[in-house]
């Protein structure tokens, strides 16, 4: 039955699912990009028990199940745990051209890191341990883009 | 617990733009190939559990849309979101609820239709990361270069994975990409993301896969050789990249700790006589390597070098080309205890083989399976 279907070129349907989401960001998120905006500081919370800090912050300790984590503000510094540059012009990039920089960065006084990206950077300093400080959007606007990006701490 | 085989196994040929299948004739196509492999019919099989992703197929509830070309059609069918081999454990987990005899497990995608890089990206967090613009590639990115840093690995390492996969590839002929290229191939070809190559990554990949489980009392029926489960175990760890070890996988070392102490396993690297693992990226399949305690951490790089993984090397690993040679994901874990079910029916290389599956951003959970050549 194959060869039936030999001269037919395939129709390609182009289509797209487009669907708007609003996402309740929860109070612990409401409070850490509260205080970036207002405070530029990092909420994260501390779980005594664990003796951990988490960054991002979270109500609950993902190690033992302790509720309602003490609040421990940071500091807009820290350092690189890993890196790399994205080259190619990839879709999820959106409108940033590339080369674009990302890293895990671990803010003094947490011991999770949180994803970034890095600006003012020389591709020879690129390394873990880099010591960066965050860089603050001039009018935020309630995200983690608040903070535009890592900089290089001289 | 009882004893469960794989007695029927269909691979549909791996493409990077199947542009002349649509989901359900791959599937479709899959499941008569492992029919007709075991010597079953439709009837023989008790229930089926398909595995999709909504993102990938473009479509909510996407399981539902391939029962019928499973043949699920008036049967008990359920589904899996993910990678084929937790679509296998669930199929194995209701032959050994006692209500079935037989599973078929069905997994694809096609990579071709959408684009890779925004769906990977949905699976960041949409408050604290998406918006950054991560994906697959980048996140992986993040953790090659902590793996590298942490090992002593080298790019050169990476490209000697992509080197021995593509080449493996051009002996199966499911295989996307067979080539023959060199380590200097690989390190001139495109930069994507440091310290990742476009050679040191899969290539997006159209591919459907099938497997039949049977219960002890169902394997006669079947004509082929059966291939039977030994072991099988997954393990999750967190969500968040900075809250893991990028270094070395703590999921997986737990996944095949307890997979092979159902197997009577107590020294991998001597007892595993074959691997088929989940390269998506050329620098995992060592990562990997180590988690599956085929070798110390940071030893991976010494035994490639040495050959050891090599086709016809001590261990074998990714001896079909891997998913560096063709990456249909979701089917890609499926495709991977296909490969192992050949090579013990064949038995060139031993009589244990342990295929890995896994889901998430850099391999959060794993799902590791010991197949044996006897029960």
């Amino acid at each position: 039955m194959d060869q039936d279907f030999a001269g037919i070129e395939p129709l390609v349907y182009e289509s797209r699912i487009g669907i708007p989401y609003n996402w309740w960001a929860g109070d612990t998120a409401t409070k850490f990009f509260t205080g970036l905006s207002s405070e530029r500081v990092f909420y994260a919370t501390r779980c005594d028990a664990c003796n951990k800090t988490f960054l991002p912050p979270r109500k609950t300790c993902p190690l033992c199940f302790a509720k309602n984590l003490a609040w421990k503000p940071l500091a807009p510094k820290g350092a690189v745990t890993t890196f790399t540059v994205a080259r190619r012009k990839l879709a999820a990039l959106g409108d940033a051209e590339p080369p674009v920089f990302f890293a895990l960065i671990k803010l003094d006084g947490a011991d999770t890191a949180i994803a970034h990206r890095l600006g003012n950077v020389a591709e020879k300093d690129l390394a873990a341990g880099l010591r960066v400080r965050a860089v603050f959007a001039p009018e935020p606007k309630g995200g983690i883009l608040d903070v535009l990006y890592f900089e290089p701490d001289k | 617990m009882d004893r469960v085989a794989v007695v029927g196994i269909g691979m549909v040929e791996i493409e990077g733009n199947k542009v002349r299948d649509t989901f359900e004739t791959m599937v479709f196509s899959a499941v008569t190939r492992a029919l007709a492999d075991a010597g079953l019919e439709i009837g023989d099989i008790d229930n089926v559990i398909t595995t999709s992703n909504d993102f990938w197929d473009g479509r909510t509830i996407s399981c539902m849309a391939v029962g019928d070309a499973s043949g699920a059609r008036d049967k008990n069918v359920s589904c899996v979101e993910g990678d084929g081999t937790f679509g296998a454990f669930y199929g194995l987990a209701r032959i050994l609820s006692g209500s079935y005899g037989t599973t078929l497990v069905t997994a694809h995608s096609k990579g071709s239709q959408s684009v890779s890089s925004l769906i990977t990206n949905a699976a960041f967090d949409p408050i604290y990361e998406r918006t950054l613009g991560l994906d697959m590639i980048t996140g992986s990115a993040l953790q090659a270069r902590a793996y590298m840093d942490a090992t002593g690995t080298t790019s050169e390492h990476l490209a000697m994975v992509s080197v021995k996969n593509h080449g493996n590839a051009k002996g199966n002929p499911y295989a996307q990409l067979p080539m023959d290229l060199t380590v200097a191939d690989v390190l001139s070809s495109e930069m994507i993301a440091d310290p990742l190559h476009k050679l040191d990554c899969s290539p997006v990949s159209d591919g459907a896969c099938a497997i039949i489980l049977a219960r002890e009392d169902r394997v006669p029926k079947a004509k082929t050789k059966s291939v039977w489960v030994k072991g099988v175990s997954f393990a999750s760890d967190a969500y968040f990249l900075g809250d893991r070890d990028l270094t070395f996988s703590r999921s997986l070392a737990q996944a095949a700790k307890k997979a092979y102490a159902m197997a009577g396993i107590g020294d991998p690297a001597r007892q595993v006589g074959l691997v088929e693992c989940y390269d998506a990226f050329s620098y995992q399949e060592l990562m990997w390597l180590e988690g599956l305690g085929i070798c110390e951490k940071g030893r991976a790089k010494d035994l490639l070098s040495a050959g050891a993984f090599d086709k016809n090397g001590r261990i074998p690993v990714n001896a079909s080309g891997g998913l560096l040679s063709g990456h249909p994901v979701i089917a890609a874990g499926l495709y991977r205890m296909a490969e192992c079910v050949k090579s013990l029916r064949n038995g060139s290389s031993g009589k244990t083989a342990v295929a890995q599956g896994l889901n998430g951003v850099a391999g959060q959970s794993h799902c590791v399976w010991v197949l044996g050549d006897k029960p």
